[in-house]
Parts: C-alpha cells; structure tokens; sequence
C-alpha cells in the first residue's frame, strides 16, 4: 500500500508543479475570502474587535472552501480522458491510491494554511501565540478534512453533478472537524495550552478514524465511480 | 491448454440495461481475434469485461484464470486495455505518463526507453506534456504504455483510430509481435481490412452476442451477404500470408508466475 501511496502522491504533486493550480488559483481564492471577511467583519482589528475574536473561525471556513477546490482538482485528474479507468487498470492497491492523493493535497492545503495563517495574522491583527498547538492542531485537522473530501471526491468522480455534489456531501462531515479545529486554535491563541491541547486529541480521532474508513471504504467506491 | 478468455453465456449489466447478453467464447493464448460488429454491438462491454472495468453478473467468465464473476482486479495488472481514451495525465509528460503506468502495474521498467523509440517518441515528444501533443501522437504514447507494460492479453478497442499510415502499420507489426511473443490478442475494430490482415480468426458480435454467422457492420444483421467467413481462421490473413514488415524477434510467452512482467512486444 505505501509504495502505492507514494506512486500516487508523487504523481499528483508533479502534477501540480506543473500545471500550479494549488498556487495560481487556490491561494489566491483563499486570500480574497480572508480579506472579504476582513471588509465583512472589519474595520475594526486587535483586541475587542469582531475579527480578533473570530479569527480561528474565519481561518478554518477559509481552509474548508480551499479544501474543496483542491479535492475537487485532484479529482478532475482523474476524470479527464478516461484516467480513472487507468488507475483502475493499473492494478494499484485502492488503499494506497487514497492515501497517496490524500497525502498530495494534505501537502497543498498545509503549505497554504502557512501563507493564510500569516495573512490572517496581519490582516485582524492576531499574534500566533501556542505555535506547537496551532502547528499540530492543523496538521490533525487537514489531515481530517482531506480524508473526508477524498472520499466524496472518488463518489464524485462519476457524477456529471460533481462540482456540487462535493460540497454538499464534504460539507456536515467536515464540520465536526472544523469545529474542533477552530476551538483548537482558539485556545491556542488566546494562551490556553491545556485547553487547546484537549482539542487537538479530538481532532487526532477524527483524522484517524477519516483515514481508517477512507482506507476501507476507497477500493469499493472506485469501483462504483 | 486452458484457455486465456473463456467467457460461457456471459451477462454484464449497466443498471439494468444489457450490455452483453449471454456472450460465449473461447480465446487460446497466442490467439489474435477481431471482434466485428456495429456501433452498439456490445465490442467494447465485452473487452471491458475482459479487462475487469465491467461486471459479469451471470454466467461464466475466466480471464488468465482469474474468475470475474468473483473477483475483476486481480486480473487487471496482467491486462492492457487500449480503449477510446487514452487515459493519460495531461500534464505529465510522455515519459512520466509511461513510466508512472509501467511503476503502476508493476511491470519491468526496462522495457520503457525501448517503447520510447519504438512508438517513436523518444527525442523532444519525450518531454512534451501530453496536452501539447495531437490526438494521434496521445494515441501513440497510449500504445506506448501498453507496449511497455508487456501485458499477458492486449484489448485493443479501435485501435488505429486518429493514427497516421505509419502508425497503423506500426501497431499491426506490434499486435503480431506480441502474438508471436505469446500475448494474446483481442481486438475490436472497424478497420476490417487491417484487423482481418493481423487477426487468426474474425468474431461476429449484435446485440451483446458473439453471433454464428457474418454481421453487416452498417444495421447489425447477421448473416450479410458477402460477409467474411468468420469464427474460423482468416483466409488472407496472418496465418496465410507474410507480414507487410519483418517483425523483431520477442521474448519468451508469459507464465502465470510472471504475470505482467516479461509478455508482451519487443520493441528493440
């Protein structure tokens, strides 16, 4: 399964480098929705100010919208002449063709979050306090969320309705993990360690038990896309 | 010698719409056949049936001795499907596309340089993306795939379609090479000169159904007249006359042990 997986992330991500789709639309979409929540919620910044106190929360749905377009271009990949059926005729394991496009846009979304976390800093004037929960908070959440769109990307695959179906199927999962994700960085934030940290242990669950059923659950829906 | 395909009133269904419907047929190892029949006929469900992507849901189906009313993945990396697609990443290049399919399904990578040239895309073409190249080059790196992933039984579905001349006579020389080399050999085509000329035997396909007699290719009937014998080795054909190229000596037939490592083409 893991040569598998590398097989396929490494396929993904070249990919990416060179088509940039992750760099030239994604981030640049994240941006504009940070700085529209920033005219939104704004002017006022720093401590008090609605932006101050919602910055996780602006952050992660932030993250959530990046996430879908992302899962929804590695998607596309495989849904251009005919490319599905190749990974299907390749004979690559189905667990580690999961794990191997989830861990390409796990890759994507974590390089993104740096650039979104320090505009998001600069822009509601927020100090990124608790850095080692903040860091980990984020890898255990990506982690989750890409699991749960890699397994509506492959439902979607076949579906000429994909572009909505996504979001309407990726959407109530990830929210328990944007929940605990936002919560996670709240505390952090505000100096909480413990009461971040206790988050993160959620947010570890989630992205266990997403990567588990996605392990078992990608082969059979392949099949069916 | 236990046959490479052995399909015995073989049922695939889409939903609930037939898209073969009670197929019987047998295939020996080696064996070249050209699947004739109309659009809609059912050629392409049956190699899609062959290679896995279709499920047989009645009857019986064997494929290199993998039962695919039970089980249709493991048979896949001793297969190459060539179908309409091409089923490359647009953004890659033409050597990763083919070294990535070749990683993928295990094969030997040495074969990969040798297809390159074979296919004639060594040179610049070699790191090209995909998407810069015509249909008919994108339809050579598919072959190219196929040729250096040395499969056990090549699906062919329209296979000289967006090929120039050259190309067309490429892939006979390919086909017979690979037969020669112990690969066996499925191939639906309206190319019927062509695949006639390559092919051991003509099977006639209508209505999801190997048929006993002639198909017209224009209205699916059976029997048309002045049709060619078929289901019998070809008259005209590869058994009775020369290759239009000499043909490059070729490995070893495949075992089962061996499975998608050392069949196929040389393409030296």
């Amino acid at each position: 399964m893991w040569r598998d997986a590398l097989l396929v992330a490494g396929k993904d991500l070249r990919i990416e480098a060179r088509s940039k789709v992750a760099l030239g639309q994604v981030a640049p979409f994240a941006v504009v929705v940070l700085v529209l929540f920033g005219l939104a919620l704004g002017p006022a910044v720093g401590a008090g100010s609605v932006l101050f106190a919602a910055t996780a929360g602006l952050f992660w749905i932030t993250v959530l919208l990046a996430t879908v377009l992302a899962v929804q271009r590695s998607f596309a990949l495989e849904a251009v002449d005919g490319a599905s059926d190749g990974l299907r005729m390749s004979g690559l394991d189905p667990a580690g063709i999961f794990v191997g496009k989830a861990a390409a846009v796990t890759c994507e979304l974590l390089a993104l979050e740096v650039l979104l976390a320090g505009v998001a800093s600069l822009l509601f004037d927020r100090h990124l306090a608790g850095f080692a929960v903040l860091v980990a908070s984020s890898v255990a959440a990506t982690v989750g969320l890409v699991a749960i769109g890699t397994i509506y990307g492959v439902v979607s695959i076949g579906s000429h309705q994909r572009e909505t179906l996504l979001p309407l199927l990726f959407f109530p999962m990830a929210a328990p993990v944007v929940l605990a994700a936002t919560k996670a960085w709240d505390g952090a934030l505000a100096g909480a360690g413990r009461h971040g940290s206790g988050w993160l242990d959620v947010l570890a669950v989630f992205a266990v038990a997403y990567v588990a059923i996605g392990t078992v659950a990608f082969g059979p829906l392949l099949e069916d896309a | 010698m236990t046959p490479v395909i052995r399909l015995h009133e073989a049922v695939s269904l889409s939903d609930r719409f037939p898209l073969l419907a009670g197929v019987t047929l047998e295939v020996a190892e080696g064996e070249v056949v050209h699947l004739r029949g109309p659009n809609g006929a059912g050629k392409s469900s049956l190699l899609r049936a062959c290679a896995g992507l279709e499920q047989v849901v009645s009857g019986v189906a064997t494929v290199l001795g993998h039962d695919l009313t039970v089980d249709r993945q493991s048979v896949r990396r001793e297969v190459g499907l060539l179908g309409h697609a091409t089923s490359l990443y647009d953004e890659l290049t033409v050597e990763h596309n083919v070294r990535f399919a070749v990683r993928a399904s295990r094969a030997r990578p040495d074969g990969v340089e040798a297809s390159l040239a074979r296919l004639g895309l060594d040179g610049r073409l070699r790191t090209t993306p995909v998407r810069k190249l015509s249909a008919g080059q994108r339809r050579r790196v598919a072959i190219a795939v196929l040729v250096a992933r040395r499969p056990r039984l090549w699906l062919l579905d329209e296979p000289h379609a967006g090929l120039d001349g050259d190309g067309r006579d490429l892939l006979d020389e390919l086909v017979r090479g690979a037969s020669d080399a112990g690969a066996t050999v499925l191939l639906a085509s309206h190319e019927l000169e062509r695949a006639s000329a390559v092919a051991d035997r003509v099977l006639p396909i209508s209505g999801g159904r190997v048929v006993p007699g002639p198909v017209d290719e224009g209205t699916g009937d059976g029997a048309a007249a002045g049709g060619p014998d078929v289901d019998e080795p070809r008259t005209g054909g590869r058994g009775a006359t020369a290759p239009a190229r000499p043909v490059a000596p070729l490995p070893a037939p495949p075992t089962a042990a061996g499975a998608g490592t050392g069949a196929g083409c040389d393409v030296a």
